[in-house]
């Protein structure tokens, strides 16, 4: 019989390993990583039955600097410090600047914008370095 | 012999996958952040789509942005109205309160291609060289620097990014440079 330990082991190993290599290969390991600079903005959206919104900074800083939005526009440089609502964007303010059909698709394609999960907290997402400002 | 050889064959694949998970840019699908059930998942433009054809960092988005913007892989408007004013500087200023990190250089150059003068001054530096209590605590806590760096801008773990100038090496005096930019440093 004990001879016969050591090969058991082994095989025990090798089977904890193939299960270790299924799961990451097949993805049910794989960490979660929003992209860096993705904000959440759920100050009203479930609370009014919609999903959250996420905000993605890499694709609109390929398209406008800082400046249009965090300038022209009027966009705090914090996540939380914009009261948005949905009657502002119909407005033409905020995100309807842009969001009306003539510089970008209008804010009847709820969903694009709306495309959180559920639960999700507002603030900045993305950093595996850092998470963010002040929270190490 | 034969299971050794399944074994490292096994552990050699598994770290291999365990290295591909630090993957770059994953599918919105599986960002944590996006519902996979949402209609939007087919519709929105993935970031790999997007972010591999842009001159690559190894932090942050995985881009440059700043090499982005100056070695024109992409063209971002400044403005969305005929009359707002372009504002750009090019000043750089060396702050040596820095203990014993060395000094940090602040190029506007590279801050005002993609932000106006009135994102940061006043509200969150005052205009005077020297004038603001800038400290790493406040940074870490997204005040100051912090404001964009580690949220949008790059994480505040690239401490030598802004931490270039060494002490040893600068000739000149902390504060605004002359000309506008950095002259006074000796090779290292």
């Amino acid at each position: 019989m004990k001879t016969k330990s050591p090969n058991r082991s082994s095989l025990l190993l090798l089977k904890i390993l193939l299960c270790l290599w299924l799961l990451t290969g097949v993805g049910l390991l794989k960490p979660a990583y929003a992209e860096y600079g993705d904000v959440v903005i759920n100050k009203r959206s479930e609370k009014e039955g919609m999903r959250p919104v996420i905000f993605p900074h890499w694709f609109h800083r390929i398209r406008f600097r800082c400046k249009v939005c965090h300038n022209e526009l009027g966009f705090k440089m914090r996540a939380g410090g914009n009261n948005i609502t949905m009657g502002e964007i119909t407005d033409g303010k905020y995100c309807g600047m842009c969001h009306n059909g003539e510089i970008s698709w209008t804010i009847e394609n709820c969903d694009l914008c709306h495309s959180g999960l559920p639960g999700l907290k507002s603030g900045v997402n993305g950093s595996n370095e850092t998470s963010g400002p002040g929270r190490w | 012999m034969n299971k050794k050889l399944i074994l490292s064959l096994l552990l050699l694949s598994l770290s291999a996958s365990l290295l591909a998970q630090k993957a770059k840019w994953l599918p919105l699908k599986r960002d944590g952040l996006h519902d996979p059930q949402s209609p939007a998942i087919n519709i929105l433009q993935q970031p790999s789509e997007a972010l591999s054809l842009l001159p690559p960092d190894y932090t942050g988005n995985q881009v440059s942005w700043v090499d982005a913007l100056q070695e024109n892989y992409i063209e971002p408007r400044s403005t969305l109205f005929s009359d707002t004013q372009v504002n750009t500087l090019e000043m750089d200023i060396v702050m040596g309160n820095t203990g014993e990190m060395p000094m940090v250089m602040f190029p506007h150059t590279q801050h005002t291609e993609w932000l106006d003068c009135k994102n940061c001054h006043d509200v969150i530096f005052k205009e005077k060289a020297g004038s603001n209590p800038i400290n790493m605590f406040a940074i870490l806590n997204g005040e100051y620097c912090g404001r964009c760096l580690g949220a949008v801008a790059f994480p505040l773990t690239e401490c030598n990014r802004c931490h270039s100038v060494p002490r040893n090496a600068f000739t000149g005096k902390p504060g605004v440079q002359p000309n506008g930019y950095i002259q006074s440093m000796k090779p290292n």
